[in-house]
Protein backbone atom coordinates (compact mmCIF):
# COMPACT_ATOMS: atom_id res chain seq x y z
CA UNK A 1 0.00 0.00 0.00
CA UNK A 2 2.71 2.80 0.43
CA UNK A 3 4.42 1.53 -2.07
CA UNK A 4 1.95 2.51 -4.24
CA UNK A 5 1.14 5.84 -2.66
CA UNK A 6 5.21 6.43 -3.36
CA UNK A 7 4.92 5.51 -7.04
CA UNK A 8 2.58 7.79 -7.80
CA UNK A 9 3.40 10.64 -9.65
CA UNK A 10 3.53 14.33 -7.59
CA UNK A 11 0.20 15.87 -8.67
CA UNK A 12 0.60 19.32 -10.39
CA UNK A 13 -2.80 19.66 -11.99
CA UNK A 14 -4.99 21.62 -9.60
CA UNK A 15 -7.15 23.67 -12.08
CA UNK A 16 -7.95 20.18 -13.21
CA UNK A 17 -9.25 19.07 -10.16
CA UNK A 18 -8.77 18.80 -7.09
CA UNK A 19 -8.45 16.44 -4.41
CA UNK A 20 -11.64 16.51 -1.54
CA UNK A 21 -10.26 18.00 1.60
CA UNK A 22 -10.71 14.97 4.46
CA UNK A 23 -12.86 17.74 6.07
CA UNK A 24 -14.97 17.83 3.30
CA UNK A 25 -15.64 14.05 2.71
CA UNK A 26 -15.85 13.62 6.65
CA UNK A 27 -18.66 16.27 7.15
CA UNK A 28 -20.27 14.64 3.56
CA UNK A 29 -20.71 11.22 5.03
CA UNK A 30 -23.14 11.01 7.50
CA UNK A 31 -25.56 11.85 4.40
CA UNK A 32 -25.25 8.78 2.59
CA UNK A 33 -25.94 7.05 5.55
CA UNK A 34 -27.86 7.98 8.30
CA UNK A 35 -29.17 11.47 7.26
CA UNK A 36 -30.40 10.38 3.44
CA UNK A 37 -33.62 12.69 3.53
CA UNK A 38 -34.91 14.47 0.82
CA UNK A 39 -35.17 18.15 1.63
CA UNK A 40 -37.95 18.51 -0.05
CA UNK A 41 -39.92 16.12 1.94
CA UNK A 42 -41.49 18.40 4.60
CA UNK A 43 -43.21 16.03 6.73
CA UNK A 44 -41.13 14.03 8.91
CA UNK A 45 -37.87 14.77 10.64
CA UNK A 46 -35.44 13.21 8.11
CA UNK A 47 -36.69 15.52 5.09
CA UNK A 48 -36.11 18.45 7.73
CA UNK A 49 -32.73 17.45 8.65
CA UNK A 50 -31.68 17.28 4.92
CA UNK A 51 -32.91 20.65 4.47
CA UNK A 52 -31.56 21.97 7.57
CA UNK A 53 -27.97 20.71 6.21
CA UNK A 54 -28.83 22.17 2.76
CA UNK A 55 -29.29 25.98 4.34
CA UNK A 56 -26.17 25.83 5.96
CA UNK A 57 -24.18 25.05 2.69
CA UNK A 58 -25.70 27.68 0.75
CA UNK A 59 -24.98 29.97 3.77
CA UNK A 60 -21.27 28.85 3.49
CA UNK A 61 -21.37 29.43 -0.21
CA UNK A 62 -23.12 32.51 -0.02
CA UNK A 63 -20.59 34.23 2.54
CA UNK A 64 -17.51 33.21 0.57
CA UNK A 65 -18.24 35.45 -2.36
CA UNK A 66 -20.38 37.95 -0.20
CA UNK A 67 -23.90 36.62 -1.29
CA UNK A 68 -27.01 36.26 0.44
CA UNK A 69 -28.29 32.64 0.81
CA UNK A 70 -30.93 33.16 -1.07
CA UNK A 71 -29.00 34.06 -3.83
CA UNK A 72 -27.62 30.75 -4.42
CA UNK A 73 -28.40 27.94 -6.92
CA UNK A 74 -27.00 24.44 -6.38
CA UNK A 75 -26.09 22.76 -9.97
CA UNK A 76 -24.21 20.10 -11.12
CA UNK A 77 -21.21 21.82 -11.39
CA UNK A 78 -19.84 25.06 -13.24
CA UNK A 79 -20.64 23.63 -16.91
CA UNK A 80 -24.00 23.63 -16.02
CA UNK A 81 -23.53 26.80 -13.94
CA UNK A 82 -22.30 28.71 -17.09
CA UNK A 83 -25.29 27.17 -19.24
CA UNK A 84 -27.97 28.01 -17.06
CA UNK A 85 -26.63 31.95 -16.81
CA UNK A 86 -26.29 32.33 -20.51
CA UNK A 87 -29.05 30.37 -21.86
CA UNK A 88 -31.24 31.54 -18.65
CA UNK A 89 -30.69 35.14 -19.16
CA UNK A 90 -30.67 35.16 -23.04
CA UNK A 91 -33.94 33.46 -22.58
CA UNK A 92 -35.26 35.59 -20.27
CA UNK A 93 -34.28 38.72 -21.60
CA UNK A 94 -34.29 37.86 -25.45
CA UNK A 95 -37.18 40.76 -25.97
CA UNK A 96 -35.13 43.55 -24.27
CA UNK A 97 -32.16 42.55 -26.64
CA UNK A 98 -30.26 39.66 -28.91
CA UNK A 99 -26.38 40.84 -27.70
CA UNK A 100 -24.09 38.82 -25.92
CA UNK A 101 -20.32 40.14 -25.09
CA UNK A 102 -17.88 37.56 -24.61
CA UNK A 103 -14.28 36.84 -24.93
CA UNK A 104 -12.31 34.22 -26.88
CA UNK A 105 -10.15 32.86 -24.07
CA UNK A 106 -13.47 31.79 -22.16
CA UNK A 107 -14.04 27.81 -20.98
CA UNK A 108 -15.74 26.39 -23.34
CA UNK A 109 -19.13 25.91 -21.19
CA UNK A 110 -19.31 29.68 -21.87
CA UNK A 111 -17.82 29.20 -25.49
CA UNK A 112 -20.53 26.92 -26.76
CA UNK A 113 -22.97 28.05 -24.76
CA UNK A 114 -22.91 31.57 -26.66
CA UNK A 115 -22.25 29.52 -30.16
CA UNK A 116 -25.45 27.74 -29.01
CA UNK A 117 -27.15 31.28 -28.62
CA UNK A 118 -25.69 32.20 -31.80
CA UNK A 119 -28.28 29.34 -33.64
CA UNK A 120 -31.04 31.03 -31.65
CA UNK A 121 -30.99 34.29 -33.36
CA UNK A 122 -28.46 36.04 -31.02
CA UNK A 123 -25.56 37.66 -31.93
CA UNK A 124 -22.47 37.24 -29.91
CA UNK A 125 -19.10 39.98 -29.38
CA UNK A 126 -15.93 37.89 -28.91
CA UNK A 127 -13.89 40.52 -27.57
CA UNK A 128 -10.08 39.47 -28.78
CA UNK A 129 -7.19 39.28 -25.98
CA UNK A 130 -3.40 40.74 -26.05
CA UNK A 131 -0.66 38.63 -26.07
CA UNK A 132 -0.97 38.19 -21.97
CA UNK A 133 -4.59 37.29 -22.19
CA UNK A 134 -5.78 40.67 -21.40
CA UNK A 135 -9.17 42.01 -22.69
CA UNK A 136 -9.16 46.21 -23.52
CA UNK A 137 -11.74 47.51 -21.43
CA UNK A 138 -12.08 50.33 -24.01
CA UNK A 139 -13.10 47.61 -26.49
CA UNK A 140 -15.67 46.31 -23.92
CA UNK A 141 -17.00 49.22 -23.70
CA UNK A 142 -17.08 50.21 -27.46
CA UNK A 143 -18.53 46.23 -27.45
CA UNK A 144 -21.45 47.17 -25.68
CA UNK A 145 -24.90 48.28 -27.86
CA UNK A 146 -28.28 49.47 -26.90
CA UNK A 147 -29.95 45.50 -27.40
CA UNK A 148 -26.98 43.88 -25.07
CA UNK A 149 -27.91 42.22 -22.51
CA UNK A 150 -25.66 40.21 -21.13
CA UNK A 151 -21.39 40.63 -20.96
CA UNK A 152 -19.59 36.90 -19.31
CA UNK A 153 -16.20 36.77 -18.53
CA UNK A 154 -14.20 34.48 -16.51
CA UNK A 155 -12.73 35.90 -13.38
CA UNK A 156 -9.17 33.72 -14.24
CA UNK A 157 -8.18 31.67 -17.40
CA UNK A 158 -8.01 27.83 -16.26
CA UNK A 159 -5.22 27.79 -18.79
CA UNK A 160 -2.96 30.81 -18.11
CA UNK A 161 -4.47 32.23 -15.32
CA UNK A 162 -4.43 35.53 -16.29
CA UNK A 163 -7.13 37.69 -14.34
CA UNK A 164 -9.42 39.88 -16.12
CA UNK A 165 -10.10 42.98 -14.51
CA UNK A 166 -13.49 42.16 -12.63
CA UNK A 167 -14.20 45.11 -10.38
CA UNK A 168 -13.89 47.33 -13.83
CA UNK A 169 -16.05 45.32 -15.74
CA UNK A 170 -18.80 44.88 -13.15
CA UNK A 171 -17.98 48.89 -12.99
CA UNK A 172 -18.51 49.56 -17.23
CA UNK A 173 -21.62 46.78 -17.06
CA UNK A 174 -23.29 48.18 -14.03
CA UNK A 175 -23.07 51.82 -15.95
CA UNK A 176 -24.75 50.75 -18.79
CA UNK A 177 -27.33 48.66 -17.59
CA UNK A 178 -26.01 44.97 -18.72
CA UNK A 179 -25.95 41.94 -16.61
CA UNK A 180 -22.50 40.92 -15.82
CA UNK A 181 -22.16 37.16 -15.43
CA UNK A 182 -18.76 35.85 -13.93
CA UNK A 183 -17.37 32.30 -14.65
CA UNK A 184 -15.10 32.43 -11.36
CA UNK A 185 -14.76 28.60 -11.17
CA UNK A 186 -10.75 29.08 -10.95
CA UNK A 187 -10.45 32.39 -9.03
CA UNK A 188 -12.48 30.94 -6.36
CA UNK A 189 -10.36 30.24 -3.15
CA UNK A 190 -7.30 32.30 -4.91
CA UNK A 191 -8.52 35.70 -5.21
CA UNK A 192 -10.99 37.33 -3.20
CA UNK A 193 -13.81 37.69 -5.10
CA UNK A 194 -16.87 39.69 -3.80
CA UNK A 195 -20.70 39.62 -5.63
CA UNK A 196 -21.12 43.45 -4.61
CA UNK A 197 -17.97 44.62 -4.85
CA UNK A 198 -17.00 43.47 -8.32
CA UNK A 199 -20.48 44.07 -9.02
CA UNK A 200 -21.26 40.91 -10.45
CA UNK A 201 -25.08 39.61 -11.16
CA UNK A 202 -24.13 35.79 -11.98
CA UNK A 203 -21.42 33.69 -10.85
CA UNK A 204 -20.41 30.55 -11.52
CA UNK A 205 -18.49 28.21 -9.26
CA UNK A 206 -17.89 23.90 -8.92
CA UNK A 207 -16.99 22.05 -6.25
CA UNK A 208 -14.31 19.86 -7.56
CA UNK A 209 -11.30 22.84 -7.92
CA UNK A 210 -11.68 23.83 -4.23
CA UNK A 211 -11.22 20.81 -2.17
CA UNK A 212 -14.97 19.62 -2.65
CA UNK A 213 -16.50 16.96 -4.20
CA UNK A 214 -17.16 16.15 -8.31
CA UNK A 215 -20.67 17.18 -9.84
CA UNK A 216 -21.79 20.07 -7.74
CA UNK A 217 -21.37 23.66 -8.27
CA UNK A 218 -23.32 26.87 -7.27
CA UNK A 219 -24.53 29.75 -9.80
CA UNK A 220 -24.95 32.72 -7.41
CA UNK A 221 -27.94 35.05 -8.94
CA UNK A 222 -28.36 38.20 -7.78
CA UNK A 223 -31.52 39.09 -6.11
CA UNK A 224 -31.54 42.95 -5.55
CA UNK A 225 -30.20 45.75 -7.67
CA UNK A 226 -31.12 44.82 -9.86
CA UNK A 227 -32.52 41.57 -9.87
CA UNK A 228 -31.74 39.61 -12.40
CA UNK A 229 -34.29 36.20 -13.48
CA UNK A 230 -33.97 33.52 -15.73
CA UNK A 231 -35.41 30.78 -17.44
CA UNK A 232 -34.53 27.43 -15.85
CA UNK A 233 -33.14 24.90 -18.05
CA UNK A 234 -34.15 22.18 -16.35
CA UNK A 235 -38.12 21.59 -15.57
CA UNK A 236 -39.54 19.75 -13.27
CA UNK A 237 -40.40 19.78 -9.42
CA UNK A 238 -39.76 23.87 -9.12
CA UNK A 239 -36.71 23.40 -6.75
CA UNK A 240 -33.84 26.10 -6.33
CA UNK A 241 -37.14 28.52 -6.52
CA UNK A 242 -37.81 27.14 -9.99
CA UNK A 243 -34.48 27.55 -11.51
CA UNK A 244 -33.26 24.23 -11.46
CA UNK A 245 -35.51 21.44 -10.42
CA UNK A 246 -33.83 17.65 -9.52
CA UNK A 247 -34.03 16.31 -6.16
CA UNK A 248 -30.87 17.97 -4.51
CA UNK A 249 -27.73 16.48 -4.53
CA UNK A 250 -27.30 16.52 -0.42
CA UNK A 251 -24.02 14.74 0.23
CA UNK A 252 -22.46 16.96 -2.43
CA UNK A 253 -23.94 20.38 -1.55
CA UNK A 254 -22.81 19.06 2.08
CA UNK A 255 -19.32 18.88 0.36
CA UNK A 256 -19.58 22.32 -1.16
CA UNK A 257 -20.36 24.19 1.52
CA UNK A 258 -17.88 22.74 3.70
CA UNK A 259 -15.13 23.25 1.17
CA UNK A 260 -16.56 27.13 1.00
CA UNK A 261 -16.07 27.46 4.51
CA UNK A 262 -12.77 25.95 5.06
CA UNK A 263 -11.74 28.81 2.24
CA UNK A 264 -13.16 31.10 4.35
CA UNK A 265 -10.80 30.15 7.09
CA UNK A 266 -7.59 29.67 5.58
CA UNK A 267 -7.68 30.62 1.86
CA UNK A 268 -4.71 33.85 2.96
CA UNK A 269 -2.40 31.48 4.03
CA UNK A 270 -3.52 28.74 1.22
CA UNK A 271 -2.67 31.67 -1.38
CA UNK A 272 0.60 32.61 0.31
CA UNK A 273 1.68 28.76 0.23
CA UNK A 274 1.25 28.39 -2.88
CA UNK A 275 2.63 31.51 -4.48
CA UNK A 276 5.57 30.62 -2.34
CA UNK A 277 6.24 27.21 -4.01
CA UNK A 278 5.04 28.86 -7.68
CA UNK A 279 7.81 31.21 -7.53
CA UNK A 280 10.04 28.74 -6.26
CA UNK A 281 9.37 26.15 -9.22
CA UNK A 282 9.31 28.94 -11.91
CA UNK A 283 12.64 30.99 -10.53
CA UNK A 284 14.29 27.80 -10.02
CA UNK A 285 13.81 26.44 -13.43
CA UNK A 286 14.08 29.90 -15.64
CA UNK A 287 17.46 30.43 -13.71
CA UNK A 288 18.72 26.47 -15.09
CA UNK A 289 17.01 26.64 -18.64
CA UNK A 290 17.27 29.07 -21.41
CA UNK A 291 14.39 29.81 -23.98
CA UNK A 292 11.70 29.10 -21.29
CA UNK A 293 8.70 31.65 -21.25
CA UNK A 294 6.17 32.51 -19.17
CA UNK A 295 2.64 32.36 -20.61
CA UNK A 296 -0.46 34.70 -19.92
CA UNK A 297 -0.17 37.71 -17.30
CA UNK A 298 2.96 37.13 -15.49
CA UNK A 299 1.82 40.79 -13.09
CA UNK A 300 -1.24 39.62 -13.00
CA UNK A 301 -2.43 35.96 -12.85
CA UNK A 302 -3.39 33.16 -10.06
CA UNK A 303 -0.92 32.62 -7.54
CA UNK A 304 -0.66 29.51 -7.44
CA UNK A 305 0.37 28.50 -11.14
CA UNK A 306 2.52 29.13 -14.01
CA UNK A 307 2.08 28.06 -17.70
CA UNK A 308 5.90 27.84 -19.34
CA UNK A 309 7.00 27.45 -22.81
CA UNK A 310 10.12 25.58 -23.28
CA UNK A 311 11.26 26.70 -26.51
CA UNK A 312 12.29 23.52 -29.22
CA UNK A 313 10.89 20.77 -27.46
CA UNK A 314 7.39 19.46 -27.67
CA UNK A 315 4.91 19.74 -24.92
CA UNK A 316 3.59 15.34 -24.64
CA UNK A 317 7.35 14.26 -25.28
CA UNK A 318 8.49 16.34 -22.33
CA UNK A 319 5.12 14.95 -20.53
CA UNK A 320 6.32 11.64 -21.03
CA UNK A 321 10.10 12.72 -19.41
CA UNK A 322 8.93 14.19 -16.16
CA UNK A 323 7.67 10.67 -15.00
CA UNK A 324 6.85 11.76 -11.81
CA UNK A 325 5.05 14.54 -12.42
CA UNK A 326 0.84 14.98 -13.25
CA UNK A 327 0.45 18.19 -15.17
CA UNK A 328 -0.42 19.06 -18.58
CA UNK A 329 0.33 20.72 -21.83
CA UNK A 330 -1.15 22.87 -23.96
CA UNK A 331 0.42 20.68 -26.99
CA UNK A 332 -2.36 19.54 -29.29
CA UNK A 333 -0.86 15.41 -28.77
CA UNK A 334 -2.73 15.87 -25.92
CA UNK A 335 -5.78 16.70 -27.14
CA UNK A 336 -8.10 15.05 -29.14
CA UNK A 337 -8.28 17.37 -31.55
CA UNK A 338 -4.35 17.79 -33.19
CA UNK A 339 -4.65 21.54 -32.39
CA UNK A 340 -3.03 23.53 -30.31
CA UNK A 341 -4.03 25.50 -26.79
CA UNK A 342 -6.91 27.80 -28.49
CA UNK A 343 -6.31 29.93 -25.36
CA UNK A 344 -2.38 30.40 -25.89
CA UNK A 345 -3.04 31.17 -30.16
CA UNK A 346 -5.89 33.58 -28.98
CA UNK A 347 -2.94 35.54 -27.37
CA UNK A 348 -0.93 35.13 -30.25
CA UNK A 349 1.60 32.51 -29.09
CA UNK A 350 3.28 31.08 -31.96
CA UNK A 351 1.80 27.35 -32.61
CA UNK A 352 5.27 25.97 -31.95
CA UNK A 353 5.33 27.70 -28.13
CA UNK A 354 2.03 26.44 -27.60
CA UNK A 355 3.01 23.40 -28.49
CA UNK A 356 5.67 23.36 -26.03
CA UNK A 357 3.57 24.52 -23.22
CA UNK A 358 3.28 22.88 -19.77
CA UNK A 359 1.03 24.24 -17.43
CA UNK A 360 1.89 23.76 -13.65
CA UNK A 361 -0.91 24.06 -11.10
CA UNK A 362 -0.66 23.80 -7.19
CA UNK A 363 -2.23 23.47 -4.13
CA UNK A 364 -3.24 23.23 -1.05
CA UNK A 365 -1.45 19.46 -0.38
CA UNK A 366 1.64 20.66 -2.74
CA UNK A 367 4.84 20.31 -0.44
CA UNK A 368 7.85 22.30 -0.87
CA UNK A 369 10.31 18.83 -1.59
CA UNK A 370 7.61 18.28 -4.38
CA UNK A 371 8.56 21.51 -5.72
CA UNK A 372 12.33 20.59 -5.86
CA UNK A 373 11.73 16.93 -7.40
CA UNK A 374 9.89 18.64 -10.03
CA UNK A 375 12.29 21.56 -10.75
CA UNK A 376 14.58 18.94 -11.15
CA UNK A 377 12.53 16.59 -13.33
CA UNK A 378 11.58 19.43 -15.82
CA UNK A 379 15.59 20.70 -16.12
CA UNK A 380 16.36 17.03 -17.28
CA UNK A 381 13.63 16.30 -19.31
CA UNK A 382 14.11 19.97 -21.20
CA UNK A 383 17.87 19.28 -21.18
CA UNK A 384 17.53 15.82 -22.34
CA UNK A 385 14.66 16.74 -25.43
CA UNK A 386 16.88 19.31 -26.64
CA UNK A 387 20.32 17.28 -26.68
CA UNK A 388 17.73 15.63 -29.14
CA UNK A 389 15.72 18.16 -31.03
CA UNK A 390 17.00 19.47 -34.45
CA UNK A 391 15.23 22.69 -33.68
CA UNK A 392 17.32 23.58 -30.79
CA UNK A 393 20.83 22.44 -32.74
CA UNK A 394 19.80 24.58 -35.82
CA UNK A 395 19.37 27.45 -33.02
CA UNK A 396 22.71 26.62 -31.45
CA UNK A 397 24.13 27.21 -34.82
CA UNK A 398 22.94 30.55 -35.28
CA UNK A 399 19.85 29.64 -37.43
CA UNK A 400 17.05 31.82 -37.42
CA UNK A 401 14.02 29.12 -37.47
CA UNK A 402 11.80 31.59 -39.37
CA UNK A 403 13.75 31.60 -42.24
CA UNK A 404 14.02 28.23 -43.02
CA UNK A 405 11.72 26.67 -45.61
CA UNK A 406 9.67 23.56 -43.52
CA UNK A 407 7.87 20.70 -45.29
CA UNK A 408 4.70 20.87 -43.41
CA UNK A 409 2.39 18.26 -43.80
CA UNK B 1 -2.53 8.63 -23.29
CA UNK B 2 -1.06 4.84 -23.06
CA UNK B 3 2.10 4.04 -24.73
CA UNK B 4 3.36 0.90 -26.27
CA UNK B 5 6.30 -0.78 -24.57
CA UNK B 6 8.39 -0.19 -27.83
CA UNK B 7 7.70 3.28 -27.73
CA UNK B 8 8.54 3.65 -24.33
CA UNK B 9 12.10 1.81 -24.73
CA UNK B 10 12.73 3.78 -27.84
CA UNK B 11 11.60 7.15 -25.87
CA UNK B 12 13.99 5.88 -22.92
CA UNK B 13 16.86 4.72 -25.10
CA UNK B 14 16.88 6.13 -28.23
CA UNK B 15 19.47 4.74 -30.70
CA UNK B 16 21.53 6.90 -32.40
CA UNK B 17 20.65 10.16 -31.22
CA UNK B 18 23.17 12.41 -32.86
CA UNK B 19 24.50 14.46 -35.99
CA UNK B 20 26.91 13.44 -38.97
CA UNK B 21 28.48 16.38 -40.92
CA UNK B 22 25.98 17.52 -43.50
CA UNK B 23 28.58 18.78 -45.77
CA UNK B 24 30.28 15.23 -46.10
CA UNK B 25 29.93 13.70 -49.96
CA UNK B 26 28.48 10.57 -48.28
CA UNK B 27 26.32 11.68 -45.70
CA UNK B 28 22.48 12.31 -46.28
CA UNK B 29 20.22 14.78 -44.67
CA UNK B 30 16.55 14.89 -44.44
CA UNK B 31 14.79 17.28 -42.52
CA UNK B 32 11.07 16.59 -42.71
CA UNK B 33 8.25 18.18 -40.73
CA UNK B 34 7.59 21.86 -39.07
CA UNK B 35 7.73 23.38 -35.68
CA UNK B 36 4.04 24.44 -35.51
CA UNK B 37 2.59 21.11 -36.60
CA UNK B 38 4.54 20.14 -33.22
CA UNK B 39 7.40 17.39 -35.26
CA UNK B 40 10.49 17.67 -36.98
CA UNK B 41 12.19 14.99 -37.97
CA UNK B 42 15.89 15.20 -39.12
CA UNK B 43 17.54 12.09 -40.24
CA UNK B 44 21.30 11.07 -41.62
CA UNK B 45 23.10 8.48 -43.39
CA UNK B 46 26.63 7.83 -43.92
CA UNK B 47 26.65 5.53 -47.16
CA UNK B 48 29.46 3.48 -47.94
CA UNK B 49 30.44 4.17 -51.80
CA UNK B 50 31.39 0.93 -52.53
CA UNK B 51 28.07 -1.24 -51.38
CA UNK B 52 25.79 1.24 -51.31
CA UNK B 53 24.98 -0.06 -47.22
CA UNK B 54 24.25 2.47 -44.99
CA UNK B 55 26.94 2.32 -42.63
CA UNK B 56 25.91 4.86 -39.93
CA UNK B 57 22.61 6.82 -39.06
CA UNK B 58 21.31 9.63 -36.45
CA UNK B 59 18.33 11.55 -36.23
CA UNK B 60 17.12 14.30 -34.04
CA UNK B 61 13.55 14.70 -33.63
CA UNK B 62 11.63 17.55 -31.99
CA UNK B 63 7.84 15.92 -31.32
CA UNK B 64 5.88 13.53 -29.34
CA UNK B 65 7.19 10.53 -28.05
CA UNK B 66 5.74 8.62 -30.78
CA UNK B 67 7.75 10.46 -33.34
CA UNK B 68 10.86 10.47 -31.40
CA UNK B 69 10.28 6.23 -31.39
CA UNK B 70 9.42 5.94 -35.20
CA UNK B 71 12.58 8.17 -35.93
CA UNK B 72 14.43 6.48 -33.66
CA UNK B 73 13.37 2.83 -35.31
CA UNK B 74 13.80 4.30 -38.41
CA UNK B 75 17.95 4.64 -38.18
CA UNK B 76 17.74 1.14 -36.60
CA UNK B 77 16.40 -0.18 -39.25
CA UNK B 78 18.23 1.45 -42.14
CA UNK B 79 21.79 0.95 -40.69
CA UNK B 80 23.24 -2.23 -42.55
CA UNK B 81 20.42 -1.87 -45.33
CA UNK B 82 21.52 -0.93 -49.09
CA UNK B 83 19.41 2.42 -50.09
CA UNK B 84 17.65 0.30 -52.08
CA UNK B 85 16.38 -2.05 -49.29
CA UNK B 86 15.82 1.43 -46.56
CA UNK B 87 13.45 2.31 -49.71
CA UNK B 88 10.86 -0.87 -49.37
CA UNK B 89 10.88 0.58 -45.74
CA UNK B 90 6.75 1.59 -45.25
CA UNK B 91 5.51 3.56 -42.89
CA UNK B 92 2.92 0.89 -41.93
CA UNK B 93 5.99 -1.37 -40.75
CA UNK B 94 6.48 1.67 -38.35
CA UNK B 95 3.03 1.22 -37.38
CA UNK B 96 2.93 -2.25 -36.30
CA UNK B 97 6.51 -2.65 -35.00
CA UNK B 98 5.60 0.25 -32.41
CA UNK B 99 1.96 -0.82 -32.20
CA UNK B 100 1.16 2.75 -33.36
CA UNK B 101 -2.63 4.21 -32.29
CA UNK B 102 -4.39 5.76 -35.41
CA UNK B 103 -4.08 9.13 -34.11
CA UNK B 104 0.03 8.83 -34.67
CA UNK B 105 0.38 7.42 -38.11
CA UNK B 106 1.69 10.52 -39.03
CA UNK B 107 4.56 10.30 -36.88
CA UNK B 108 5.51 7.03 -39.09
CA UNK B 109 4.50 8.68 -41.94
CA UNK B 110 7.10 11.57 -41.21
CA UNK B 111 9.68 8.82 -40.43
CA UNK B 112 9.41 7.15 -43.81
CA UNK B 113 9.48 10.43 -45.02
CA UNK B 114 13.28 11.69 -43.47
CA UNK B 115 14.23 8.26 -44.41
CA UNK B 116 13.65 8.95 -48.27
CA UNK B 117 14.66 12.86 -48.22
CA UNK B 118 18.04 11.79 -46.68
CA UNK B 119 18.72 8.94 -49.57
CA UNK B 120 17.35 11.43 -52.25
CA UNK B 121 19.76 14.11 -50.80
CA UNK B 122 22.72 11.95 -50.95
CA UNK B 123 21.38 10.79 -54.52
CA UNK B 124 21.86 14.44 -55.14
CA UNK B 125 25.07 14.69 -53.53
CA UNK B 126 26.50 11.73 -55.78
CA UNK B 127 24.64 12.97 -59.00
CA UNK B 128 26.44 16.20 -58.83
CA UNK B 129 29.83 14.70 -58.07
CA UNK B 130 29.69 12.47 -61.02
CA UNK B 131 29.32 15.09 -63.16
CA UNK B 132 32.34 16.74 -61.93
CA UNK B 133 34.43 14.26 -62.50
C1 LIG C 1 -13.05 28.29 -16.07
C2 LIG C 1 -13.84 27.03 -15.98
N1 LIG C 1 -15.16 27.05 -16.20
C3 LIG C 1 -15.90 25.94 -16.13
C4 LIG C 1 -15.34 24.71 -15.84
C5 LIG C 1 -16.22 23.48 -15.78
O1 LIG C 1 -16.43 23.09 -14.47
P1 LIG C 1 -17.17 21.73 -14.08
O2 LIG C 1 -16.14 20.66 -14.25
O3 LIG C 1 -17.57 21.90 -12.66
O4 LIG C 1 -18.33 21.56 -14.99
C6 LIG C 1 -13.97 24.63 -15.59
C7 LIG C 1 -13.31 23.34 -15.31
O5 LIG C 1 -12.66 22.76 -16.15
C8 LIG C 1 -13.21 25.82 -15.68
O6 LIG C 1 -11.88 25.78 -15.48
Amino acid sequence: MKQNIRKRPIYMDYNATTPCDPKVVEAMLPFFTEKFGNPASRSHAYGWEAEEAVSMARRQVADLIGAGPKEIVFTSGATESDNLAIKGVAQMYGEKGKHVISCVTEHKAVLDSCKRLETWGYEVTFLPVDARGRIDLDELKKAIRDDTILVTLMAANNETGTLHPIEKIGEITREHGVLFHCDATQAIGKVDIDVDRAKIDLLSLSGHKIYGPKGVGALYVRRRNPRVRLVAQIDGGGHERGMRSGTLAVTQIVGLGKACSLLQEGMKQEVEHCRTLRDRLETSIMDQLDYVYINGDPDNRLPSMTNLSFAYVEGESLIMGMKDLAVSSGSACTSASLEPSYVLKAAGVEDELAHSSIRFSLGRFTKEEEIDVAVEQVVSAVRRLREMSPLYELVQEGVDLKTVQWEAH
Amino acid sequence: MAYSEKVLDHYNNPRNVGSLDKKEADVGTGIVGAPECGDVMKLQIQVDKETGQIVEAKFKTYGCGSAIASSSLATEWVKGKTIDEALKIKNSDIVEELSLPPVKIHCSVLAEDAIRAAIEDYKKKQGTKDQEQ
